[in-house]
């Protein structure tokens, strides 16, 4: 059966999206009805998408930018 | 009871003039919870905290006390000259002789009718369902995009911000900047609340520090608070302190007692517990996987069984069986062929023997063939030589000559 999730590489996903696709991964093997072939296919992407949250939650730095009208500019702090 | 008489005969002493004139004041019940309207002067500051002036207008003079954990709430500006309305209960200081205002709440005049503002401002908006709970958005519980309505200079921001670093640096921040107080910062709040609509932020944090209801007041402004309600994304306002209330608060989907809660109320998931639901998705994914392949390999232990049963040995064994049968059986359907045949065999003989040159010898008949080629003689022509004459018990052999 062709999968339904978007095989999109991991990095290009959100967080939200990954952790999503990881849920979901995640369930579906506890549910014991994946053939095993596929389960180790699915671990290999669930393995893939860890790190790439991983590594997200790692690197997170706030960005910060300042409407000017309605164009975002890069927001510049006062070293105050 | 009458008044007392300078001539009676009883005299008081000081402390009992006092402390009666004290108990009278204190038992006036109109005195004890009075607004008092008056200019400062005097207005002193020792070191204990409290805080010491005269109310005065045109023609008299009252004195005052603010003790210090009055004073400490109390924000309106405490300078001569400064016309206010205090609150408190008039009572006697007896080490003075002096009736005085014991103040536990002070407005300047301004900021008095501004409070009478507010609550006009706040029954219109409430007839009009602003402030109803029913419409107020949910907040998400992890915003990708939080746009921030404040001023760029403010300590607000930089409280927001820090407190957004700290708790969810995964996400963005879009700040929407606008002066917040002054004649034109309701306007420019509109303006830039609408502005930071149009970014499609998760939420939205309207925010301020503190100041006086002067310096707020732009956060009771109708207009702003219409549009705060009217909002599609929820706004979290946080303006001033704990005690402040401004008309943005009630309207807002959520209100924050300060800059830094409202920026802890949009972010409810922490990167710590993204932290922590990620390691839990990993154990859950080692055990899920572990599962998949304990079942796997009992089920190649259940196949390796079943191929055992169809395995070629046990295949042969069975083949060979078969076999067996089979030879069994054509040898039983052989034999039995074969006994037919012989039946037919003997049958055949006999007719054979009937037909056999033996039984007519037996009849008297001979058989002469000739020696020299063996050829039989049938005609008187063929006999020449010696012949043989075969009859029913042997043979004997003739000349002609």
């Amino acid at each position: 059966m062709a999968k339904s999730t978007s095989r999109k590489t991991p990095k290009d996903l959100t967080f939200e999206i990954a952790v999503a696709e990881l849920e979901k991964i995640v369930a579906s093997l506890e549910s014991g009805q994946i053939p095993l072939d596929e389960a180790i296919g699915l671990f290999e992407r669930a393995k893939a998408l860890l790190e790439h949250c991983s590594r997200l939650l790692e690197s997170a730095e706030l960005k910060v930018k300042q409407l000017e009208g309605d164009e975002a500019q890069p927001f510049e702090e006062d070293g105050s | 009871m009458s008044q007392p008489s300078l001539f009676s005969a009883k005299t008081w002493t000081v402390t009992e003039l006092t402390r009666h004139v004290r108990t009278r004041l204190d038992s006036d019940e109109a005195l004890q919870d009075v607004w008092i309207q008056g200019e400062l002067s005097n207005v002193s500051r020792p070191a204990s905290g409290h805080v010491y002036f005269t109310l005065k207008d045109a023609s008299a003079a009252l004195r005052c006390v603010i003790w210090r954990t009055e004073a400490r709430r109390i924000k309106a500006r405490l300078q001569d000259g400064e016309a206010v309305d205090a609150h408190g209960h008039i009572s006697v200081f007896e080490a003075g002789g002096q009736y005085q205002l014991y103040v536990d709440d002070l407005r300047s005049m301004g900021e008095g009718t501004l409070f009478q503002e507010f609550v006009r401002l706040k029954a219109a908006l409430e007839a009009d369902g602003i402030f109803d709970p029913a419409r107020k958005l949910p907040i998400p519980a992890l915003p990708h995009l939080i746009g921030i309505v404040t001023s760029p200079t403010g300590a607000a921001l930089r409280d927001v911000l820090d407190t957004l670093r700290r708790r969810l640096p995964l996400a963005e921040a879009v700040l929407s900047p606008s002066p917040v107080q002054g004649a034109e910062a309701p306007t420019s709040l509109v303006t830039a609340v609408r502005a930071a609509q149009r970014q499609n932020p998760d939420v939205i944090l309207l925010v301020r520090g503190g100041g006086s209801i002067e310096d707020l007041w732009a956060f009771n402004d109708p207009a702003l608070a219409r549009t705060v309600a009217a909002s599609p994304v929820p706004i979290i306002c946080g303006v001033g302190h704990e005690t402040d209330f401004t008309l943005c608060d009630f309207a807002a989907a959520l209100r924050a007692p300060t800059p830094t809660a409202a920026a802890e109320l949009a972010t409810p998931v922490t990167i710590g517990d993204l932290r922590d639901s990620v390691t839990a998705l990993q154990g859950r994914l080692v055990s899920a996987l572990h599962d998949v392949l304990l079942t796997g390999r009992s089920l190649i232990q259940s196949l390796a069984y079943t191929l055992g049963l169809l395995s070629p040995a046990r295949r042969l064994e069975s083949e060979r069986q078969r076999h067996d049968e089979l030879s069994r059986r054509v040898s039983l359907a052989l034999t039995h062929d074969l006994g037919l045949r012989t039946v037919a065999l003997r049958g055949l003989m006999q007719r054979v023997n009937a037909l056999s040159p033996a039984a007519v010898l037996e009849r008297g008949f001979a058989i002469v063939s000739r020696t020299s080629d063996g050829r039989l003689v049938t005609k008187v022509a063929q006999a020449s030589g010696h012949m043989q004459v075969r009859v029913s018990d042997g043979e004997f052999r003739v000349h002609k000559n």
